[in-house]
């Protein structure tokens, strides 16, 4: 296993977990890298690690370069364990090395690893490392996505090390953006900034400002494709998936289990499409949450559906809904709806999340067993006043 | 009146602001939030925060 040359003297040396498909719940089709990055200068340094179970190959990946026992740096960007699983590793063979890190960073690693005889030297926003000809900058980025995130920017090359940010959960031999299907590479980027970062819209913001200063020609994320031809592109992305912007789209999202709810989504769907909207049908069933978030990033209307089971709201839905609120979507417009026999708590359930949510909840239906072909068309004129 | 920051994730707390979202109102110094006000950005409790 070799390093990757991105730049004369600088390497891509991470991992590739080709098997990976459940990343603590989030659906990784394609599987994913974590991205580490060596520097050879005066000072020789490493750039984050892998997970535990890939530091082999970070470190014959190192070793085709040079002995690992010689680094003299390794930044840890981030203490989550997909980065930071390969340190302990790392730190006993590379004996004199100094680990740098943000100070949330040390204390979040110190409740990972016994870390009492590394030596630790913590950076924040401004402080600089110099490693010879070459150097790299720090910017804190805290709550993208944990409170310990930062990030590099190493100006004599235009690089930043973006950790989290910017990333895409891809395993592929290919490491450029300009080998790889560039529409895959904003999809899955997309996909993992609607999953893991969305919550952090406002210190997202703040980054971007940050970089806005910087004179950047190549992006070195954590996890998929390096970019070097792409980066206006995925920093536009950034912005616009930030700023809340939304298109005149509608996402439906339900389950149902004769028949019924689905009706009423249908109809909701022909209401949409008649006033002009784009729209999409997820039936729970068939779809997996990480996939369905993706396209909330975008919509005006998000509309939820489930009928009445026990007094509840069908599991697959609740698991939505408390996944939706992690996340924290802003300035969206909301319908609940569900079909019922007795009881029909759902909709009210579905309803309370929603709100709890902060979404604009614009429409609230329950309707009775199967419902007939005029309740369906006064749920469409309904909705169809509303857009 | 001071502002507080949050220790885990940097939330600054400023007073003339207030957090609408949690309903607090503008001009509310950061000892007359309730007790059980967390930081609106990583959630943990008011015994995070140091005067900024
Ligand atoms: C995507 C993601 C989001 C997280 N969000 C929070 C959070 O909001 N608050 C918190 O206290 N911890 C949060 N954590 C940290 C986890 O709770 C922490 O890593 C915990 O130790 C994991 O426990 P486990 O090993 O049982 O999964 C988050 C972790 C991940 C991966
Ligand atoms: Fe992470
Ligand atoms: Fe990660």
């Amino acid at each position: 296993m070799k390093a990757v040359e991105m730049k004369k003297g600088i390497y891509w040396v991470g991992g590739i977990d080709w098997d990976i498909r459940n990343f603590h719940g989030y659906l990784t089709q394609r599987g994913t890298t974590y991205n580490a990055y060596l520097i050879i200068d005066e000072k020789i340094t490493l750039v984050d690690t892998t997970k535990y179970y890939l530091v082999d190959e970070l470190l014959e990946r190192v070793s085709s370069i040079v002995d690992p026992s010689k680094i003299d740096y390794v930044i840890s960007n981030h203490v989550e364990m997909d980065h930071s699983g390969g340190l302990p590793r790392v730190m006993e063979i590379a004996k004199n090395a100094t680990l740098v890190t943000a100070p949330n960073g040390a204390k979040g690693l110190a409740k990972h690893y016994d870390t009492s005889s590394w030596n630790i030297k913590t950076v924040s926003t401004g402080d600089k490392l110099e490693l010879g000809k070459r150097s790299i900058e720090f910017i804190l980025t805290p709550m993208v996505h944990w409170p310990d995130n930062m990030v590099g920017y190493m100006p004599e090359e235009k690089i930043l090390f973006s950790n989290d940010s910017f990333g895409q959960h891809i395993a592929s031999s290919e490491r450029f953006d300009d080998e790889f299907p560039s529409e895959i590479i904003i999809e899955e980027a997309k996909k993992y900034y609607a999953n893991i970062v969305m919550s952090y819209g406002m210190q997202v913001g703040r980054e971007l400002k940050e970089a806005s200063g910087l004179d950047i020609e190549m992006i070195a994320p954590s996890h998929g494709l390096i970019f070097r031809k792409h980066v206006k592109e995925i920093i536009d992305s950034y912005v616009k998936w930030s700023s809340n912007i939304v298109g005149k789209k509608a996402l439906i999202v339900y389950d149902t289990m004769w028949g019924s709810t689905k009706k009423m989504a249908y109809a909701l769907q022909d209401a949409f499409e008649e006033k002009g909207y784009m729209t999409s049908m997820k039936n729970l069933q068939n779809n997996h949450i990480s996939d369905i978030i993706t396209e909330v990033l975008d919509v005006e209307y998000i509309c939820v559906g489930s009928p009445t089971l026990n007094n509840n709201m069908l599991p697959t839905v609740a698991s939505f809904l408390t996944y939706l609120k992690g996340l924290t979507p802003k300035n969206r417009k909301a319908i609940a709806f569900g079909s019922y026999g007795w009881g029909g708590q759902s909709v009210a359930q579905i309803e309370q999340y929603l709100s709890d949510s902060k979404f604009d909840i614009k429409l609230s239906k329950r309707l009775l067993y199967i419902p007939s072909e005029e309740n369906l068309e006064e749920l469409k004129e309904e909705l169809k006043k509303l857009l | 009146m001071k502002k507080y920051v949050c220790v885990v994730c940097g939330y600054v707390y400023d007073p003339e602001v207030g957090d609408a979202d949690a309903g607090v109102a503008e001009g509310t110094a950061f000892e007359n939030l309730p007790e059980d006000w967390v930081c609106p950005v990583c959630g943990v409790d008011k015994d995070q925060f140091e005067e900024a």
